[in-house]
């Protein structure tokens, strides 16, 4: 179906107009309500380690009926714990962090802000969210079978991951659902944004949340096939008896393994990262790309340096793929490798930086308003950079050797994916929902779950840098027993505690959610004044988007400009 | 766009403040009461405190941007927040400022690759000569160690074995060779500074020199199953002679 054909009104019934739908904002939707979902989900379940991090060991009463194999009597059994953290991981990654970003605003930005009515692929768009659905049961299906869901960590590192049981292999499905999803949606990104846009949109003239998207996409389309043969080979090793991660002589709990030989155990970390690595940067240059569009928006000042802003995000995405084994530091791989792996990650940081500086240099001399989502994206500014920063620590190799799994590792990730990602997820959100949803959202109730989710973030990850720097390593039921951790309760329970109030401060960013939807003051066309194409339609835009197709004279960030009686020049004014 | 701009950041400021005292006071309380230490553990290896050096020099580069550019973020909302009849400035970049912040940075990294390397060679380059070689090969949940026994050869009938006890001479340089026997664990000596990979189907090679007496103890960093939390070893550092005590004991033991 063409887009032009699409874009005829739609006479179709409840079922293709809500669920099965080719409308690129409806699955922008329906993967927006699946990621907010599993990430609360997998808040839950990283409360859940909390408890038994700050109270190693004491029971948890109402547990027990939830789930009776796991927490007998209330008190957590190792095996459940390795679980619920390699649960957290693969649900924030795979169902959160990557959807809410590419499949939400991908989805539902692209078409809308190149001027497009549609996707170039409908639906193949629809068929991208509607593998998510299963891959979500499937990868929950696995609390529920023999031995529990998998346990080995989201990286699922060989051999653990080949002895493990059924949970394992609904993991390893999961993925390949998932990662499907992915390579279509992605096709789909890049086909779009190349031969979709409007009459007048150059590249240089594109929005750099779209920038950010199709460099996302390249990267998706690139990265993933190795992520799914790699877990296609890891269920061949484990189900017909091929050996490419398995070497001769493994003796497990005692059983000899006799029926592999000449596997390598290192191939898969390598296969992992060379998806995973790339991954990380999925994850956070939509956000990045988001993070511009709002700081030019409400700073009321061109986005600071565009074209070193194309050019930076470009070269993290050529750099990304050349940094994967940074994660191998102590692998026991070649050394020499580990020099070069390091030099690159060092690099990375350069492209880094260029973005940082350009986006201060976007607020100086502007005209601020603290709006929610520029609380958002500064608090991502603020994040991130911690993030970034401690990233150095961990390329620096010999530092890394010590650092290396511990919880310092878990301090660096959570601020670039929680403290990166989702806070700009949620300036994204809190931007866009009167374009969604037609409504605006509540002010006070934004800026209280923005500032208080800002204080309780810092309070649980940033001693986790703490704990890493004493020794604390991470995937651990239960480090009370080691002396140099023993002084450590104190921090933990604390930690715990915060993490708590964190989980429950995403309560107000619900019910601002749902009562702004209902309640919320109507959206007018353009309620922030900006510039892009999706705000020259209504809110929501109808079936179509644009009632005439736009044509774009101006770049993508023309506020402030002087002698004109508004300080915004849309996209498509003539 | 008045109409979207937030007059009062937080309506009740004294709620705010005392929201915030009460988040200042709670780590404060935790630090103090723990009577605890915040910083690495204490460095028992020769390249122990090289390690720490760089991990300073590393704090103070980044510690110092980090001031630098939260300090700008922060003058930059207050300073120019919006204020009726001052527009914003109509500025697209600045191809000098572009320049300054790509060199500098980079400058910079390449200072701490530098420096790294120099570290990263000395650890993983040739070690020095060795006065002992000893072998550990892991399991779930438990540390094989095998010293040589009074041949000073490895692999001879009259090998010592232990399992979790790992005992160092102090002032020696040992060669460790690392692997193991079903899936991947690793070697985590915190004091040391050192962590590696135990792998199936490969062997790593490694060398310690410990510079003072103590007990430690071995923690797996690599997740190896649900038993990954307990499988805890422990290192006596001590002098040449009450290791070659040692030895001897456990191998009349062993041979008993």
């Amino acid at each position: 179906m063409s887009p032009a054909q699409h874009s005829a009104p739609s006479r179709a019934g409840f079922w293709r107009t809500y669920v099965f739908s080719t409308d690129h904002k409806v699955i922008g939707i329906q993967f927006l309500i699946t990621s907010l979902v599993m990430l609360l989900f997998g808040g839950l379940l990283a409360a859940l380690m909390r408890w038994q991090l700050g109270w190693p060991g004491h029971p948890l009463p109402f547990m027990e009926q939830i789930a009776p194999n796991g927490m007998p009597g209330g008190v957590m059994v190792p095996e459940y714990y390795n679980m619920l953290f390699t649960m957290h991981g693969s649900i924030m990654i795979f169902f959160g962090i990557i959807p809410i970003l590419v499949g939400a605003f991908g989805n539902y930005l692209i078409p809308l802000k190149i001027g497009a009515p549609d996707m170039a692929f409908p639906r193949l768009n629809m068929a991208s969210y509607w593998l998510m659905p299963p891959a979500i049961v499937i990868m929950l299906a696995g609390f529920f079978v023999e031995g529990g869901a998998a346990s080995a960590g989201w990286t699922s590192y060989t051999p653990l991951s080949a002895t493990l049981g059924a949970g394992q292999t609904c993991w390893i499905v999961s993925v390949i659902f998932v990662g499907t999803s992915s390579i279509i949606g992605a096709i789909n990104y890049i086909a779009t944004i190349i031969n979709l846009r409007a009459k007048g949109l150059t590249f240089f003239r594109l929005p750099m949340s779209i920038w950010a998207l199709f460099i996302t996409a390249i990267m998706s389309l690139l990265a993933t096939p190795v992520l799914a043969s790699a877990v296609i080979m890891l269920l061949l090793d484990r189900g017909l008896g091929t050996s490419f991660f398995l070497p001769a002589g493994m003796v497990v709990d005692g059983v000899p393994w006799t029926g592999h030989s000449g596997g390598q155990v290192l191939l898969w970390q390598h296969l992992f990262w060379f998806y995973s690595h790339p991954a990380v940067y999925i994850m956070i240059l939509p956000a990045m790309g988001f993070v511009s569009d709002i700081l030019a928006n409400f700073s009321r000042k061109p986005l600071f340096g565009y074209h070193s802003m194309v050019y930076a995000i470009s070269g993290i995405a050529v750099l990304g793929f050349l940094v994967w084994a940074h994660h191998m530091f102590v692998s026991g791989m070649n050394p020499a490798l580990g020099t070069s792996f390091m030099a690159a990650t060092m690099v990375i940081a350069v492209p880094t930086g260029v973005k940082m500086f350009n986006w201060l240099a976007t607020l100086w001399r502007g005209s601020i308003r603290l709006t929610t989502p520029m609380f958002h994206a500064c608090a991502f500014l603020s994040l991130f950079l911690v993030g970034g920063l401690t990233g150095i620590f961990a390329a620096s190799m010999p530092v890394d050797i010590y650092l290396h799994d511990t919880y310092f590792i878990v301090a660096h990730l959570h601020y670039v994916l929680l403290g990166g990602s989702l806070f700009g997820a949620f300036a994204g959100i809190t931007y866009w929902f009167p374009k969604m949803f037609g409504r605006m959202m509540n002010e006070r109730l934004g800026l209280a779950h923005g500032a208080l989710s800002f204080l309780f973030f810092n309070a649980v990850m940033f001693p986790m840098f703490i704990l890493g720097i004493g020794g604390m390593p991470r995937r651990i039921y239960d480090w009370s027993q080691y002396a140099h951790l023993a002084h450590f309760g104190p921090l933990n329970r604390m930690m715990s505690v915060s993490a708590f109030c964190l989980v429950v401060t995403q309560f107000i960013f619900m019910v601002n959610f749902f009562w702004s939807l209902f309640k919320g003051k109507r959206a007018p066309e353009n309620p922030w004044e900006a510039t892009t194409l999706e705000w020259a339609t209504s809110s929501p835009p109808p079936h179509g988007n644009f009632a005439t197709p736009p044509t774009v004279f101006h770049g993508p960030y023309e506020y402030s400009v002087p002698g004109r009686a508004t300080d915004w020049v849309a996209q498509n004014a003539a | 766009m008045t109409r979207i701009s937030v007059r009062h950041f937080f309506p009740h400021k004294k709620c705010l403040t005392l929201l915030l005292l009460l988040l200042a006071a709670e780590p404060a309380w935790a630090f103090g009461s723990g009577g605890a230490r915040f910083w690495f553990p204490e460095a028992v290896s020769s390249y122990g405190a090289q390690v720490d050096r760089l991990f300073v020099i590393v704090l103070a580069v980044t510690g110092a941007i980090f001031f630098l550019v939260e300090g700008a973020l922060l003058w930059f909302l207050i300073r120019y927040r919006r204020r009726d009849g001052v527009a914003a400035a109509y500025v697209h970049g600045n191809v000098r400022a572009e320049i300054i912040w790509t060199v500098i940075p980079a400058a910079i990294v390449l200072y701490l690759a530098l420096a790294s390397q120099r570290v990263w060679a000395y650890i993983q380059g040739p070690p020095p000569p060795h006065q002992l070689e000893l072998e550990i090969k892991a399991e779930q949940f438990a540390w094989n160690i095998r010293y040589p026994g009074p041949d000073g050869r490895l692999h001879t009938t009259d090998d010592v074995e232990t399992i979790n006890q790992l005992h160092l001479p102090v002032g020696q340089v040992v060669l460790i060779n690392l692997s193991s026997k079903d899936v991947i664990h690793s070697l985590f000596l915190p004091q040391f500074r050192l962590k590696r990979d135990a792998v199936p189907g490969m062997t790593g090679r490694m060398w310690v020199q410990a510079t003072n007496t103590g007990n430690f103890e071995i923690v797996c960093a690599e997740l190896c199953g649900l038993g990954h939390y307990r499988m805890r070893g422990f290192v006596v550092i001590e002098t040449p002679d009450a290791f070659q005590a040692w030895l001897k004991q456990v191998q009349q033991e062993q041979s008993a």
